[in-house]
């Protein structure tokens, strides 16, 4: 077993694993922060996407021992309170989710880029969600909602 | 809190959305349970082999393992097949492990638990099977041959062939003017909803009773086909569909894993959880589509179609799971489309194969039979040189508002099928797009635009009983809702219907919030739990609003029936002296005085002065059986450009008019219809199961079977102003869950032959890959392709 140690949504966390423990799995199964979810085996859904060290990753691609000591953030962190992210928001303005299984993922590879890039063509924002995959929505509302939010973050900046 | 606004039609957002939005919904992987043991299956890499020996030694001495199990170690019943659709189907026996041969890539032979996930996984490795390899066969036609069997006792691999019949003049196929004969291929499908499946089984063991958390489209059915497998009593079983990550079908069953976890829970007195990998999915859960159409289109030459002829074989896969063959007869009745033939013809067999099993993905047969169809009409107006648009609409069933029965024998609710296409061909601007088209032609182009048609109907609804039982389905087609007015002034909806996206928690809450004056914000719908919401037959088949939405409508009804005559009582009139409006009861003449359903709920409950004969507590149970089914109709036009030089294609545009009947909410509507075309889009463009020769599936994780991503699904307009009302039931609702999957593929596949059609191209198949549409240039061109 290995110590891992992290922050988690501000807070220090860690936990004994297993070294082969993937980092999804150290958070859902060690941290019990079952928000970001699994849909695949070979990285290909983007479900299970985190924040780490503010950059989004795919928390399949990473054993839990290459986080140590760094900063995470999970679907559970973007609310503050009661007070949803704008992302979050937007999401549930536009219908940007049916059976809501990818919505942490997108959530958190929207989050991402929009730090990259804040104000997004619409074929900006599918090609940065080329990685996460869904079902139900057919991307169309998942796009719509993240150009609103960009919107709304940038009006919120200025 | 009573309210006089009105929330059917409305976009109100969703009940659903808060904890999913937030990392706090319940799928079935976020559930633990203390003293939880991990269940894995050892699924040997055999095709079709007969098992020598399964060894279990080396598994059952690893860390954490608490047992391996094998079929001989177990009492189970076969698992649930419940449509044997014809008298004379040979129906392969089906148990949740393979103990004398291994017919299909993925059929389960062991079972491991162990302490975690990761231990009961790599004990599943470690089962060793000594096996006798036999050939195997993949392919239908050939299966269909028979030269290799694959259930021997069966004696062939043609296990059904179901006859719908025909009607009409069957001589037009040989006689009319002008004869259109073409085959089409539609592959196997891997339904791929995010949430691979899932369950956790635990129970109290002194008492004997069990509860089945599984991600599924249907705990109520599961839950009665489940006792029957497992032998634990019906009324001691509890199954819960948790939050379920998408279904499309392939939860729309009952599979080994949940009756193992069962078996297995109950004979160790532990919690047994079970999550499925996705290249387990790719073979353990059930497949789609997989058919050939050998089609006849009888027409005159100047458009008129005389009638439709389609015979079909079907892959059934290796065992029948859940409805297997009973997929292409329920695409069976919608073989006229939306047309008016005077002659038509359906039959099918059914075939055995050594694969995963096929069952319902996204549309169930109508896919199937609409893609056939479509493509058929349009090779029709190709050969008379005939715009494919005006061919349709000359060939459209004259609108209708009351049901009339159809030539292939159900009853059409209502129909009114011409101005879809026209809105669809308006907002698709029709007549510049062929101005174009013609411009690129001249130039010659590189980049040719194809414009591609379909106009569909669906058959929802599922379904009326009686139908069902002359189909030799095994159980109704009702469902159930109960209505429970708080003294709070909250009520409680328990709806029998299961939702997995579909946001029933809203659109229930809006038709409850109408038909009482009580706010959405006040409803709180309960669904997917075998002991909290009883009654039910679960979601599939586009049936949830027009049976569940239903039984909510009459089960308010019951309420207002009840409330009325407390209100009569309290007021001291006649019952015949209130009417219903803006939210209340109210004497007529003096709307001031009136009572309101939250008013009414205390008095029932505190019960202190209720009528004679009255009893206490506000609350009602209805259980709808339709008279019928309901039937959406639509008209979809794809915009496609194809680069002549590489066979890739690019959709530009894509138009979807569609009408379900009355809408309780728009924004959900719109969002199915976006999900169900993207999905069409995918199967006319890039997916597809394949196998190898010796049957291993190739496409067996993600990264190899090409699920579209946002760059690939096109931004979509959609048009749902025209609700014709159902006639089948009161509210008028039809359903909407499957449309855009029926009308895309072909939609699509049209566009991309259209695009090159002028270069002598007449078919492409799906998936219309760069590689087959550049293939279909070359043959056309006379190259060596």
């Amino acid at each position: 077993m290995t110590n891992v140690s992290v922050t988690v949504n501000g807070a220090m966390r860690d936990a004994d694993v297993e070294p082969r423990t993937l980092l999804v799995y150290f958070l859902r199964e060690s941290l019990g922060l079952t928000g970001t979810n699994v849909g695949c085996d070979t990285s290909s859904c983007g479900s299970c996407t985190v924040l780490l060290d503010g950059e989004s990753v795919k928390s399949c691609t990473l054993l839990a021992a290459q986080a140590d000591g760094r900063e995470l953030r999970t679907i559970e962190g973007m609310a503050e309170g009661d007070q949803l992210h704008p992302l979050q928001e937007s999401f549930r303005l536009n219908h940007g989710l049916q059976c809501g299984y990818c919505t942490p993922g997108m959530i958190m590879a929207a989050a991402s880029y929009l730090k990259e890039n804040p104000s997004p063509s619409e074929d900006d924002v599918r090609l940065a969600l080329e990685g996460n995959l869904c079902r139900c929505t057919g991307y169309q509302n998942i796009v719509k909602s993240i150009l609103d939010a960009a919107g709304s973050m940038a009006g919120a900046e200025a | 809190m009573a309210t006089t606004e009105t929330f059917i039609g409305q976009p109100v957002l969703r009940k659903e959305d808060p904890e999913l939005l937030t990392g706090h919904a319940s799928y079935i992987d976020n559930w633990t349970m203390p003293g939880m043991l991990w269940m894995a299956l050892a699924r040997p890499p055999y095709v079709h082999a007969t098992i020598d020996g399964i060894d279990t030694t080396e598994a059952a001495s690893m860390p954490g393992v608490v047992g391996v199990y094998t079929a001989a170690d177990f009492e189970l019943g076969p698992l649930p097949f419940v449509w044997p659709i014809t008298e004379e189907i040979k129906v392969p026996v089906h148990y949740p492990l393979a103990s004398d041969k291994v017919r299909f890539n993925g059929d389960a032979v062991a079972v491991v638990l162990a302490e975690t996930r990761e231990q009961a996984l790599d004990a599943a490795e470690a089962v060793a099977v000594t096996a006798s390899e036999l050939p195997a066969v993949i392919d239908i036609e050939e299966a269909a041959k028979d030269e290799v069997i694959v259930h021997d006792d069966l004696g062939t691999n043609v296990v059904v062939h179901w006859s719908h019949g025909g009607g009409g003049d069957q001589s037009v196929f040989d006689s009319a003017p002008v004869i259109v004969q073409e085959r089409y291929a539609q592959p196997r499908l891997i339904p791929n909803a995010i949430e691979p499946r899932g369950c956790l089984a635990y129970g109290v063991p002194p008492v004997d009773e069990w509860t089945l958390v599984t991600a599924t489209q249907i705990p109520h059915i599961a839950k009665v086909t489940l006792a029957g497998t497992t032998g634990i009593d019906e009324h001691k079983l509890r199954v819960i569909a948790p939050d379920v990550g998408g279904g499309f079908g392939s939860k729309l069953n009952v599979y080994a894993e949940e009756a193992l976890a069962l078996a297995l829970a109950r004979r160790l007195r532990r919690p047994v959880k079970w999550i499925e990998g996705r290249r387990e999915n790719y073979v353990a859960t059930t497949h789609g589509r997989g058919v050939v159409h050998d089609c006849t289109l009888a027409g005159t030459e100047d458009g008129r179609i005389l009638g439709m002829k389609f015979v079909e074989l079907a892959d059934m896969g290796a065992y029948y799971q859940l409805l297997t063959p009973g997929i292409p007869e329920l695409g069976g009745w919608v073989y006229m489309g939306p047309y008016d033939p005077k002659a038509y013809w359906f039959e099918f067999k059914g075939v055995v194969t050594n694969t995963t099993p096929t069952d319902a993905y996204r549309g169930a047969g109508r896919p199937e039979a609409t893609y056939v169809i479509e493509r058929l009409v349009d090779s029709f107006a190709r050969r008379i040189g005939k715009d494919p648009a005006d061919v349709r609409r000359m060939n459209l069933h004259p609108p209708h508002e009351d049901a009339q029965t159809s030539i292939m024998g159900l009853n059409i609710d209502s129909a009114n099928y011409e101005p879809l296409l026209d809105k669809a061909l308006g907002l698709v601007e029709y007549d510049k797009l062929r101005a174009d088209q013609r411009d690129r032609r001249e130039r010659g182009d590189r980049t040719q635009l194809g414009i591609g048609l379909s106009t569909y109907i669906e058959m929802c609804g599922l379904a009326p009983s009686n139908i069902l039982g002359a189909l030799r389905y095994a159980a109704g087609g009702w469902d159930g809702a109960t209505i429970e007015c708080l003294p709070s002034g909250h009520v409680i909806v328990k709806t029998g219907t299961s939702p997995h996206g579909q946001s029933h928690e809203t659109a229930w809450a809006q038709i409850v919030a109408d038909g009482l004056g009580v706010s959405p914000d006040e409803i709180t719908v309960l669904h997917g739990d075998t002991h909290s919401t009883p009654l039910g037959m679960d979601t599939y088949g586009s049936r949830s609003v027009a049976v569940g939405g239903v039984a909510l409508h009459f089960a308010v009804e019951k309420i207002k029936a009840k409330a009325r005559t407390i209100a009569a009582h309290e007021l001291e009139v006649a019952e015949d002296d209130l009417e219903w409006g803006d939210g209340a009861f109210r004497v007529k003449g003096a709307p001031d005085t009136a009572k309101t359903i939250p008013e009414l709920a205390v008095s029932a409950w505190h019960a202190h002065a209720l009528p004679e004969g009255v009893e206490p507590h506000l609350s009602a149970t209805a259980v709808y059986d339709p008279p019928n089914f309901t039937w959406p109709a639509g008209a979809h036009v794809c915009v496609v450009e194809v680069d002549t030089e590489t066979g890739a294609t690019e959709i530009v545009r894509y138009v979807a008019v569609d009408d379900c009947g009355t809408i309780i909410n728009p924004m959900i509507v719109e969002g199915q219809v976006h999900g169900g075309v993207a999905q069409g889009v995918a199967e006319a463009l890039y997916e597809e199961a394949l196998y190898d020769e010796s049957g291993n599936l190739t496409t067996s994780t993600m990264t190899q079977y090409l699920i579209p991503s946002a760059t690939e699904i096109p931004m979509m307009t959609t048009d749902h102003s025209q609700e014709t009302p159902s006639t089948t039931n009161p509210l008028g609702v039809k359903g909407i869950g499957e449309a855009g999957t029926i009308a895309a593929p072909p939609a699509v596949v049209n566009a991309v032959i259209d695009a090159v059609s002028h270069l002598g191209v007449t078919a492409i198949e799906k998936p219309a890959s760069p590689e087959r549409v550049w293939r279909a240039i070359q043959e056309a061109k006379g190259g060596a392709a």
